[in-house]
Order: C-alpha cells, then structure tokens, then sequence
C-alpha cells in the first residue's frame, strides 16, 4: 500500500506546483509579448505559412510558389529597405491547429517580421489570436466572407463588398429577377447567401432556393434537378473544391447551358477551370479581381516570370497575385515607416498602394483591407477567364458592409 | 515487486521530466506546444487502456475528446462573453441569442463536471449498446470510426451554434487568467502535465487491480470469462467509459492551451492520430502510449519544421516500420531483446 500513497504524494505534490498562475486583468492582453525581430544584419526573416500537405496543398502551393517569386523579385531588388528577404516557410497542414501552431512558432522562435499565408476560414480564425497577442502581422490574401477587421491582418483578397456585391450588381444590370443560391456547407457560403438574401430582398430579385451540399459532396443529381425546376435566370455558385466537378458535370447532362442559365462561381479560379473540365464550364462566369489575361504592362511581367520561373502550363489566379501582391505592400509599408516594427507598419499603412497585377490597390489604414477593382469574367474555350464587366474604379473594402442601407443588421 | 520498482521510478522520472526539466529548459513556446502533447498523450493513456489492455481498437476517440474540448470552449466563450453576453460569432453568423443548451455552461462547475461527465455517459450509453450485444473486433473499430465521422459532419453543420467549420476560438481568459500572459501559458502547462501524471496513476491502480486482470482476460480470451461466471460487456464498459473520460479531460485542457477547437480536430483523421502514438510506443504497457504520444507529435513537428514539404513521408515510414517488425511498439524492445537472449 506504500507505493499508493507515494503515488498519490507524487500527484499532490505536482497539483501543487500547478497553482501558481498569475491572474491579471483579461482586458491587457496583447501587451505581454516583445517582439523579438532582428534587423541588425543584412538580411531580414519572413514567414511563409501555407499547407504543403494535406487537402488544402493544392491551392495553398500556389499560393507558396507566387510568394517566392516576390521574394526573389524584392531580393534580385535589393531587399525590403535595403535588406534581403530570408524566407522560413512551415506547413500548415491543412489544419487550423497546425496553423496556430507554426504562426506561435514563426512569431516567438523564429522572429519573423511578418507572415504570409492561410486559405481557409477557420485557418485565419485560428491564428488571429496568436498574431493579435503577439502584436506580430499576418497578411492573408485570399477573398473570404468579411464581418472581421483584426489589427494585426491585412487582408489582401476581396471582402464581400467587393466580390459578392459587385456580382449582383453585374446580374441586376443584366435584368436577371430570380436567383438559386447553391455552396458548400461552411462558413463563406452561408456568410455570403445570408448577404445574397438582404440584397436580393432589397433589389427585387426573387431568391427561387438555397441548397447547401457538405464540403467534398459529390452527387449533386438532386440539387441540379431542384435548380432545374426553379426555372430560375441565374445560379449564384458557392461551392469549394471537388464538389464544382460533380456540380458543373451534373448541370451540362441535365441540359442546363451557360446560354440560358448562367452560373457565377465565386470559388473557381484559372486553377480549377483545368480540373472542373473547360467543357463543363465554357461560358460560365466567375466573380474575382485578377484574372491571368488582364492586359497590363505590370500583369505581363508578373505572368511571364511566374511561367518562367514554374513552367509554361501553369496559370495564374486571384489568391495567388493577392499573395504576390501582398509582399510587394508589405515592402511599401515597411519603407514608408523606415522601420520593421509591426505598430510602425501599421501606422504607416493607410493610402500605400501598388500598381500590382490586377491593377491599382491601395491599403485602407482602418479595416486594413485593400481597395480592389472588381471583375465579372467568363470562362474562354482556351481555360481562361477573359473580364466581361468591371467597375468603374477600385471598390473600397467595407468587410462590415456598413455603407449599405439593405445590409443592415447582417453584421450583428 | 520488480514491476512496482519500475513503475515509481517511471513516474518519478516523467514528473521530473515535465515538472521541473521541460519547464526549465523550453522556450514558453516550446513549453505550449509540449502541453498540447501532453493532451494527446492523456487521450493514449485511455487508448492504451481500452485496446492495449482490453483488445477494444477504437477508432473514435475523437469524439470524447470533442465533447471535453467543446464543452469547455464553450464555457470559455461565454465567460468572455461576460454574464449574460453573447459570444461574438453567434452575433455574426448565428441568431444573435445564446441557445438554451448553452447556458448551463456559464457555469464554471458545471462546466468541469460536463468535461467528465458527458463524454462519460455517451461511452456509457454506446457501450452499453454495442458490448451488450457483443460487437467486437473489426466491427466494432468502424463502427466507432464511423461514429467520428458522424460527430465532425455534425458539428461541420452547426454554423450559427457552434462556429461550423470554424469551430470555437479566440479565447481571452481560462477561469479568469488571462490567456495571453506567459505566466498562465505555464500554469497551463504544469495543469496538464499533473493531468497527465494522475490519469498514468489512475491508470497504473487499474492495471494492478482485479479489474485490470479481468480486462486482459476479457481481451484474451473473452468466452472463457464468461464461463467464469464474469459478464464481459460490463468489464469492457468500464474500461471504454474511462477512456473515454480521460480523452474528455484532455480535449478540455487542449482548447485552452491550442485556443481553437474545429470539427477538423475531432473527425476521422485526429481520431486515428491518437493510435499512432499508442501503437507506436507500445499499446499494452503503462507508460509506452503516453511517450509514444508525445514522441510521435514531437517529431511530426519537428520533422515538418525541417523538411516541410514533405515530413509526413517520413512519419508514414516510421508507423510501417514499428508495425512491420516492433507490432507491440518500440517499449517492448526490451523484452524482445530478453526473449532472444533467452531463446540462444
């Protein structure tokens, strides 16, 4: 019986050593951890946070790969005032856990000056407080639902007001009254039908259905037949990933055309058209602010090394010159404010812009969104997006959507 | 007595090692990422128990840990949320009200209670259901991993509720400490170490009593203990109920320590993580599911830190081969080495 009790000395003994936390003020946070990023030498650290592995890795890896073109741009340039990028990448690994993990790593062991990465929604929710309590920048660079503006990310794809607005503005103009809501299962799709709803409310447009599918779903013969006997003028498309093939594939047997009841995709981008089938899509539209055949000098150039650099077949797409463009900014930032330091970065952001690929952008110092030229394009027989409508000049980002009457209490 | 000899000094070794090595020699970061370890190594405890000792592969302990886990973040949103607030997200995206269920979990104790609790009584409830009518084997491995399934597509679906995909984060305070504090994130870490140690205790007391000679004779040869006069399904209850409430407790201490929890940590693939370690450091002895947690996430980290393009290559070679020629995990080379020796 002795052995019991030494046990269960061991364990009190070790309770006991536990209770000695501080109990401090929950309103202080964000003020306990220094940053501890060097830039004394020649050369100053970066973090690259994007899922190598896992079911993210085949978006997320473009997105790395236009990262390290603009690296070695800015290097082959002479560096971020004066010093060269040294890049540290980690792997996300598809996991919002894993994400939290390698960001607390980048800040705290490897005193990067900032990070660039995440796809996925529950990625950026995962990492916003460790970037928030370290007081250390993220630049996220994919579009996603809005309703967020942390301090500490710069969100360099669209909000809502400047990709799922625009669109509707584009359908409105183009007399479409009825509309099938069909998305993936999570967050972005339900975030942007719910706006989809107030809009169309407000407009006059007649919602006909709003069909969810789990992510990765693939029999899509039910949903079809619903959007089918709507008999509705458009499909607002939703859907992430794999589910577009069975979708797309689905619609075209069912004998639905682009012609007589267009589709506009928010999640399908130069990437996917190749894995959807370009037959699937032909003439289907898509709602974005980059496409690979902009026609502008400084999209030329960043075409032409991408390709250069990773092959003639591969393509370029939003998130990935949202990424490119997102180290360019952080440079402009950084040089501005003659200092690495995340508070003077930040102070210095509002009104930097870029000529970047997709045209004009500019940091908005208060939601730290950027503003962005909408585009509506529509899938070419040659797998390409060519722009069919774009708005009269960059949109500035309201991820609250507070400059809109009909949006009202959507964000809470 | 040799047997109890080993295992005090296990213990005191591992206290050492967590209480007073780990803490002084990490970094605080390093020291968190060791606690969110400690958590999977808590979940292997109750693993080894319930297939290394009582033959039960389960394949869902996800889902226990899920409930601890959601439990209490749901606890720590609401008291960020302050007495009678709403947690942000459900202002964004759900009705703008707390829903009914979720009001019990205001409370601290309750709270501490559910984490136990209420992963305990599922396991009660299907265990009762499935060893009753003696579901075993392979049939019972995937019906627990289809229960995993299940569990995440739920959560996946309950947007306005629990946060859907993106699950429940962006914690400020654990029972009033703040969470961005150095200081606390190593109270949290010593919380769960001591966990750890007492969960191996628990363990340990299990092991050496009647109960746990019964457990492995139901693992063995389980007719047998029925012609004993024993019923089976109630040793295998016991067995999957402590489990199960130990991946409760850890998947409590793990939302705090990580601040997220997602249906992406609960499913399928989570769920078999947790084997790796088991298998790996050895399924049927006390201490060999615990290390081989935390050996098997330690190098899975640092593996991805070095090669991060392609680390998981690495930790696929290193399950096939611990399966291919150590299937009782690498703690048993020792007695492998002893059984040649004795053989020649």
């Amino acid at each position: 019986m002795n052995t019991v009790r030494s046990v269960a000395i061991l364990c009190a003994l070790a309770l006991a050593t536990s209770a000695c936390g501080s109990r401090t003020d929950t309103g202080s946070g964000g003020t306990a951890a220094k940053s501890c990023v060097d830039t004394s030498g020649d050369s100053v650290k970066v973090g690259f946070l994007n899922s190598l592995s896992g079911t993210m890795a085949i978006s997320e890896k473009t997105v790395f790969d236009s990262l390290k073109l603009a690296a070695d741009q800015i290097n082959a340039a002479g560096g971020v005032n004066g010093k060269k990028l040294s890049v540290v990448s980690e792997d996300g690994a598809s996991e919002p856990t894993v994400f939290a993990e390698k960001a607390t790593k980048l800040i705290s062991s490897d005193c990067v000056a900032a990070v660039f990465g995440g796809w996925t929604s529950s990625s950026r929710k995962a990492m916003l407080p460790v970037f928030e309590g370290a007081n250390a920048l993220l630049f996220y660079p994919v579009q996603y639902e809005g309703l967020e503006s942390s301090p500490n990310i710069f969100y360099t794809g669209a909000t809502t007001n400047q990709q799922i607005v625009p669109a509707l503005d584009y359908l409105k103009e183009k007399g479409v009254k009825s509309l099938f809501l069909v998305g993936s299962d999570y967050v972005f799709p339900r975030t942007a039908n719910k706006i989809i709803q107030a809009y169309a409310k407000a407009n006059g447009i007649e919602v006909k259905g709003e069909e969810y599918a789990p992510l990765g779903h693939t029999d899509f013969a039910t949903i079809v037949n619903k959007v089918k006997g709507s008999g509705s003028a458009a499909v607002f498309n939703t859907l992430n990933g794999d589910s577009n093939v069975a979708f797309f594939k689905e619609y075209r047997n069912a004998g639905l055309t682009a012609a007589a009841m267009p589709v506009v995709s928010v999640s399908i981008a130069e990437e996917e058209v190749g894995g959807v089938g370009v037959d699937n899509l032909v003439g289907q539209l898509t709602a974005w602010n980059y496409y690979q055949t902009i026609d502008s000098p400084a999209n030329k150039t960043f075409v032409a090394a991408f390709k250069e650099k990773y092959g003639q077949g591969r393509v370029t797409s939003d998130p990935m010159e949202a990424a490119y463009t997102s180290l360019f900014l952080w440079k402009s930032m950084v040089e501005k404010a003659n200092s690495f330091t995340p508070d003077d970065v930040k102070k210095a952001s509002g009104g930097v812009s870029h000529d970047a690929p997709e045209g004009m952008v500019t940091v908005n110092g208060e939601n730290h969104h950027i503003a962005k030229t909408a585009l509506i394009g529509k899938v070419g027989a040659d797998g390409l997006i060519h722009t069919e409508w774009s708005s009269a000049k960059p949109i500035e980002p309201d991820p609250f959507l507070k400059g809109y009457d009909w949006a009202k209490g959507l964000a809470g | 007595m040799r047997r109890e000899l080993g295992a005090l000094i296990g213990f005191a070794v591992g206290a050492l090692a967590l209480l007073v090595l780990a803490p002084a020699l990490l970094s605080d970061f390093r020291l968190s990422l060791l606690g969110k370890f400690v958590c999977y190594a808590i979940v292997a405890v109750g693993i080894g128990l319930a297939w290394g000792r009582g033959g039960m592969l389960t394949l869902g302990q996800g889902v226990f840990f899920g409930l601890g886990a959601y439990v209490m973040a749901m606890h720590l949103k609401l008291a960020d949320a302050g007495p009678s607030g709403v947690p942000d997200f459900m202002k964004l995206y759900g009705s703008g009200e707390v829903p009914g269920w979720w009001e019990p979990f205001r409370s601290p104790v309750v709270t501490v209670i559910g984490v136990i609790a209420i992963p305990s009584l599922v396991a009660l409830g299907l265990g009762a259901a499935v060893f009753r009518r003696r579901v075993r084997g392979a049939y019972f491995a995937i019906l627990s991993q289809a229960l995993a399934a299940a569990f995440a597509i739920l959560l996946v679906g309950q947007h306005a509720t629990i946060g859907g995909t993106n699950g429940l984060n962006g914690f400020r305070s654990f029972f009033g400490f703040a969470l961005y504090d150095p200081v606390n994130k190593r109270m949290l870490f010593y919380i769960a170490a001591s966990t750890l140690l007492v969960v191996l205790a628990i363990a340990w007391q299990l092991y050496r009593s009647r109960f746990g000679e019964l457990l492995m004779a139901v693992r063995d040869q389980e007719e047998r203990v029925r012609f004993l006069g024993y019923d089976p399904a109630n040793i295998k209850i016991v067995a999957y109920v402590v489990a199960a409430a130990m991946a409760g407790v850890a998947g409590a201490l793990f939302v705090p320590i990580v601040g997220i929890i997602s249906p992406a940590s609960v499913g399928v693939v989570p769920s078999i993580a947790f084997l790796i370690g088991v298998a790996i450091g050895g399924r049927s002895t006390l201490f060999g599911p615990a290390v081989g947690a935390i050996v098997v996430a330690w190098a899975q980290t640092t593996l991805s830190e070095s090669f991060p393009s392609f680390w998981i290559y690495f930790q696929g070679a290193l399950f096939l081969l611990v399966v291919a020629f150590l299937p009782s995990g690498l703690s048993t080379v020792a007695s492998l080495r002893r059984r040649t020796r004795e053989a020649t």
